[in-house]
This record gives structure tokens, C-alpha cells and sequence, in this order.
């Protein structure tokens, strides 16, 4: 029963951090509609950033602060400068940015920062109070984390009147600037939070998997699976998506198939989750009339 | 009643001509004679990367045919080129087929993959699918790390490979026999492909991929062709992957990664979808600008080739083949402008 137990915890621990990853991806497909395929890459660059940063000397929460704000607007920029002139173009050719994106990020993150594995600090220190037997300080951090930075998003969505903008933006995009909103500024500032989202996520991961280029590939996989569960287009149903899929993937791993398969574990789930529910356990299923 | 019949054709507009491929035989043919003749002039390596750029030729067709021709999106068909491969590797070793034999074989596992893993997707569109096929390609070299399938995949290892010799005692070296014999493959391959599309089957397939609705209404069956074609798209990445197997004389896990798909992907795209000539002009691109990209920056070649293939996507969104259709058309318009 401990073992269980211990297996389901650490499931949780890894299932934060997916379910911050689900959150940045859900974040870019409610303001855009799209998949964000380089959203691993950018996540992992963007903890690059904050390495440089606190090898050059700078503290760990003044490192954090400036790269979320750095993976912000790098984020932002981004969609005004590659994605923004394809909204017109087939969903193909807008994949196939991304890959480029994706291919991008991987390389120069490879290139400025080299391809060995670095040690990454955690800021909730091994000894602290809320740290038990059954689970890290750090992996405690990071479910905190994620949920905190749900309900934050969710606050801001659902309360704040520029919240209301970008759900606006995203649902209709011609009322919206019937109505007087800046379509193309909350876009900026969709993807500029996904961005802001992504870099923290992968500064949660980075402790426990060790910083290198390739740490997010597996993460992104899982990530998907959690936010195709959840809901694409529901930021709770992203981030209990990714809870979801953190335990079952520990569960799974440990008890049925073992831990070589475990990404056919997230592949076999995502079909499953595509097949019977494609809207997920919290999104809205959409219908169309013909 | 002369003068109505031709009043009436002058005020009709001409239907735009559909460009046909008949009257482009001969070229054809004289191409296929000119790189069978070149076996003799070319070297060694020069010839192995011949023959890889015909095994992504067939590859991409399989994908042109599904992403292209029938709407599709798939970013997994890497795991096809590696179950072809896997299929003729494991043929050749622990059956004991000879490689013209593993080649179809592996064809025909992979058409049988592909029916049963297009069927469920028939729920899937667009993103969806390209999701699904994403999460297939990223699991597939764990699937086949799996300890439990070790006796049959070699596990991390692999499988090793030999080269075959040329048959009937004939004066040519290993790498330019199987050249010889890639390129037959791959005109045989195309010849199907093109019959193929340019059929009924063919038809249905492209309604499906401009409105599916429509096409239901119009009488064709769905499921079946969608599931069909991905069958038969799988069929044709497994080939090429089988063929490029035998050409590296080596399979393991780690050479059908994400990367491969993305790659397969991108060949499509930048060669042209919805035509056959993109997929020849794909395996060129994803043969050669990869180590062109190196040569401009030995630090990050991935990174000028995404840069590369974003500026394509945002230049020429129709591809190559799309590219030189609307320069041909250009060139027309200005011959016939008096």
C-alpha cells in the first residue's frame, strides 16, 4: 500500500509539471486555435536563459523573474513576426512553422549552450518543512506552482476585463474588433503568456530531469496527452489533464506495461482520449451545423 | 444554325486546360535512362546517397498520397519507414527472404499497419490527427527498444544487414546494382502511385480532401477510402523504408526518431503537395540542404534549416512544384498576351 502510495505521489509530482506545460499549450490554442509544437523547445530555451543567468551571478528569483518576462516577450514577438503573416495560410503550412520553430529552438539552445547535461537549482530547498518521506520539497514546489498558476490564469480570464478581451479575441475575432478590441495585441499577449508559462514550467522541470536540449521532447508528449484529456480548450481541464496523466503514466509504468513503454503508455491514451472523448472531460464539445 | 453553334462557343470561356502528364512520357523515360546511365559515372558514396534519395522519394510519395492528395495530416510517418524497414530487416534475417522478396513484404506489413491504424483515425481531423500521428512517432523508437520484442528487433542494437550482389553475374558493383534496383522500384512505385491518382480512386480521394461532406453526398465511402489510402500511404513509406535499410545495411531504433518524420513532413511541403514530382523534388531537399545547412554554420544546422524552411513556407507555400507550375503559368499568360 506504501509503494502505491509512494507511486501515486510521485505520479502527482511528475503530473504538475505536465499539467504546466498542458497550460501553456491551452493557453496559445484558446487565442489562436493552434497547436503549439515548439512549445517544449521554447519552454527549454527559455530555462537556458535562466541558467546563463544565475551562472553569471544573478540570484535565483531575480533569474526567474527576468526570464519569465524575457520568454514573454520573446513569445510575443514571435507571433507578431512568424505566425501572425500565416493566419491565412492551410493548417499545414502553419504546422510545418512550427516545426521550423521547434527545429529552431532545439538547434540554438544546443548551439549557445551546449549539448551536456547541467545541474539545475531548485528554490525550495531540500530540507523545508513542507518536504516529507513520500515526496521532495521540490516536487511539492512544483504542484503548487502549477496550481497556483492556474488559478492566477483563471482569475485573470474569467474577472479581469482584459481577460474578457482575450477570450473575446479568441472565440470571434471580427466581432471583437467591431467591438473596438486589438485582435492582433491579444494575441501578442496570449502567446506571450503560453511563453511566460512554458519558461516557469521548465524551470520546474529542469531540477529533477537535469538541464540538456532534449529535456522537453518527452515532457511534450505527455504534456499533449494531458491537455487532449483535460480539455484543449480549458485551462482546469489542461492542468487536471496533466495530473491525470502524470499518475497514470507512474501507475501504468510501474504495475503493467514497465517504464520502457511509457510514452506508448501517453501515445495509446491520447488516441483513446481522441476516439471516445475528443473534447476532453472539461472542454466543450463543439457542433457544428452543416 | 452554324452561326448560333459558334456564337455560343465564343462567348463560352475556354475551360482552363487540366495539365496532363501524357504528352510528358517520353521525358520521363529519357530521365529514368539517364540515371540508370549515370550508375557508371558516379562513385561510391555519390551512389548511396542516389539511393537514399530514391528511398525518400517513395517515402514521400506515400505521404504526398495521404497528406496531399486525401487531406491527412500525419507527423508520424517516420514510424512507417521504420516498421518497413524493421519488416525487411527482420524478413531478410530471421526469415530468410531474399531482398527482392523483403522489399514487398515489407509493402504489404505496412499496408496492413497503416488500414488498422486509419481506421480509428477516421474520427481525427486535422490537428487531432497530426497529434495522434505526433505521439506515434515520438513512441516508436521506445516500442522498439522493448525488451520483450528483443529476439525479433535486435533490441538498441539492431539488426545488421548485407548489401546484395548483382545478379546473374553481371559486371556491376553493390552500390550501383542497388541503385539500379532502387530506381526500378521507385518507377515501378510511381507508375502505381500515378495510375492510382489518376483514377476514380483517385477522384475520391481528392473530394474527400476538398469537402468530405460533398463527397459522402456524392456517393463515395468514406471510411473506406480514408482508411484505405493511409493503408496504401503506409505501404509506400515502408518501401522506401525498406529499401533505404538495405541500403544502409543497418537498423536500430535511434535512426527513425521524431526528427525523421518532421523531416518526411517537411520534404512534402517544400516539394509540393498534391503533386508526384513534389515528392522527388522533397528527397532532394531533405537529402542535401541538411548538410548545405552545415556547411553555412557548423554550429547550429538545424537552426538555418528551420530558418530555411519557414522562409519556403513563407515564399512558395505551394512548394517547388508549385513554385514552377505558377512560373510556367506566368510564361504562358505573357506567350499568349498579344
Amino acid at each position: 500500500m506504501n509503494e502505491f502510495l509512494h507511486q501515486l505521489l510521485a505520479g502527482l509530482a511528475t503530473g504538475g509539471i505536465y499539467a504546466s506545460v498542458a497550460l501553456a499549450l491551452v493557453m496559445i490554442y484558446q487565442a489562436t486555435h493552434h497547436i503549439n509544437f515548439a512549445q517544449g523547445e521554447m519552454a527549454m530555451f527559455s530555462t537556458f536563459i535562466a541558467w546563463s543567468l544565475i551562472q553569471a551571478g544573478f540570484p535565483y528569483w531575480g533569474a526567474f523573474a527576468i526570464t519569465v518576462v524575457l520568454s514573454f516577450v520573446l513569445a510575443a514577438v514571435i507571433e507578431f513576426a512568424v505566425i501572425r503573416p500565416m493566419h491565412n495560410a492551410p493548417v499545414l503550412s502553419v504546422v510545418v512553422v512550427f516545426i521550423g520553430l521547434l527545429v529552431i529552438f532545439h538547434s540554438l539552445a544546443g548551439f549557445l549552450f551546449g549539448y551536456t547535461i547541467k545541474p539545475f537549482p531548485s528554490p525550495f530547498p531540500a530540507d523545508a518543512w513542507y518536504g516529507g518521506s513520500l515526496m521532495s520539497a521540490h516536487e511539492v514546489g512544483a504542484i503548487v506552482v502549477a496550481l497556483g498558476m492556474v488559478s492566477l490564469l483563471f482569475v485573470f480570464l474569467r474577472f479581469t476585463p482584459l481577460g474578457l478581451a482575450m477570450r473575446a479575441a479568441a472565440q470571434n475575432a471580427a466581432s471583437s474588433r467591431l467591438v473596438g478590441i486589438n485582435v492582433g495585441r491579444m494575441l501578442m499577449l496570449g502567446w506571450g503568456l503560453a511563453g511566460a508559462i512554458g519558461a516557469v514550467a521548465g524551470m520546474m522541470v529542469a531540477p529533477v530531469v537535469f538541464l540538456d536540449p532534449n529535456m522537453m521532447t518527452g515532457v511534450l508528449l505527455y504534456a499533449f496527452a494531458g491537455a487532449l484529456i483535460g480539455g484543449i480548450d480549458n485551462p482546469i481541464g489542461a492542468v487536471l489533464g496533466g495530473f491525470i496523466v502524470g499518475v497514470l503514466e507512474n501507475l501504468l509504468g510501474t504495475y503493467v506495461v514497465g517504464t520502457e513503454l511509457k510514452l506508448s503508455v501517453a501515445l495509446v491514451l491520447i488516441i483513446v482520449v481522441l476516439i471516445v472523448k475528443p473534447s476532453g472531460l472539461l472542454g466543450k464539445t463543439i457542433v457544428t451545423r452543416v | 444554325m452554324p452561326n448560333v453553334a459558334h456564337a455560343l462557343s465564343a462567348r463560352t470561356p475556354k475551360a482552363p486546360s487540366i495539365p496532363t502528364s501524357r504528352g510528358r512520357w517520353p521525358w520521363v523515360v529519357l530521365l529514368v535512362l539517364l540515371l540508370a546511365a549515370l550508375t557508371g559515372v558516379l562513385k561510391g558514396y555519390q551512389l548511396f546517397q542516389g539511393t537514399m534519395v530514391l528511398c525518400y522519394a517513395i517515402a514521400l510519395l506515400g505521404l504526398n498520397m495521404l497528406t496531399g492528395y486525401n487531406g491527412q495530416i500525419s507527423l508520424g510517418h517516420g514510424a512507417f519507414f521504420a516498421l518497413g524497414a524493421y519488416a525487411a530487416a527482420i524478413a531478410m534475417e530471421h526469415g530468410g527472404l531474399p531482398y527482392w522478396l523483403a522489399v514487398p513484404a515489407a509493402g504489404v506489413a505496412c499496408l496492413v499497419v497503416g488500414y488498422l491504424f486509419g481506421r480509428p483515425a477516421l474520427k481525427l481531423e486535422g490537428l487531432y490527427l497530426a497529434l495522434a500521428t505526433f505521439a506515434l512517432a515520438v513512441a516508436m523508437p521506445q516500442l522498439l527498444k522493448y525488451k520483450h520484442l528483443e529476439a525479433w528487433t535486435g533490441g538498441v542494437g539492431g539488426i545488421v544487414l548485407m548489401k546484395p550482389d548483382a545478379p546473374f553475374g553481371l559486371p556491376l558493383s553493390q552500390d550501383q546494382w542497388l541503385f539500379l534496383y532502387a530506381l526500378a522500384v521507385t518507377v515501378v512505385m510511381f507508375v502505381i502511385g500515378h495510375n492510382l491518382l489518376s483514377s476514380g480512386s483517385g477522384r475520391a480521394m481528392r473530394a474527400i480532401r476538398d469537402h468530405a461532406m460533398a463527397a459522402e453526398a456524392m456517393g463515395v465511402d468514406n471510411p473506406h477510402y480514408k482508411s484505405m489510402t493511409f493503408g496504401i500511404s503506409a505501404a509506400f513509406t515502408g518501401v522506401g523504408g525498406a529499401l533505404s535499410a538495405i541500403a544502409v545495411q543497418f537498423v536500430s531504433p535511434d535512426s527513425f526518431t521524431l526528427f525523421l518524420s518532421i523531416s518526411l513532413l517537411v520534404g512534402v511541403v517544400v516539394g509540393g503537395l498534391g503533386t508526384l514530382w513534389g515528392a522527388v523534388f522533397g528527397a532532394l531537399f531533405i537529402m542535401f540542404v541538411p548538410s548545405f545547412a552545415e556547411s553555412i554554420s557548423k554550429a547550429a544546422p538545424w537552426a538555418v534549416y528551420g530558418v530555411v524552411l519557414i522562409a519556403i513556407m513563407f515564399a512558395m507555400p505551394g512548394g517547388v512544384v508549385g513554385l514552377l507550375r505558377s512560373t510556367a503559368a506566368r510564361w504562358q499568360r505573357r506567350r499568349a498576351a498579344p
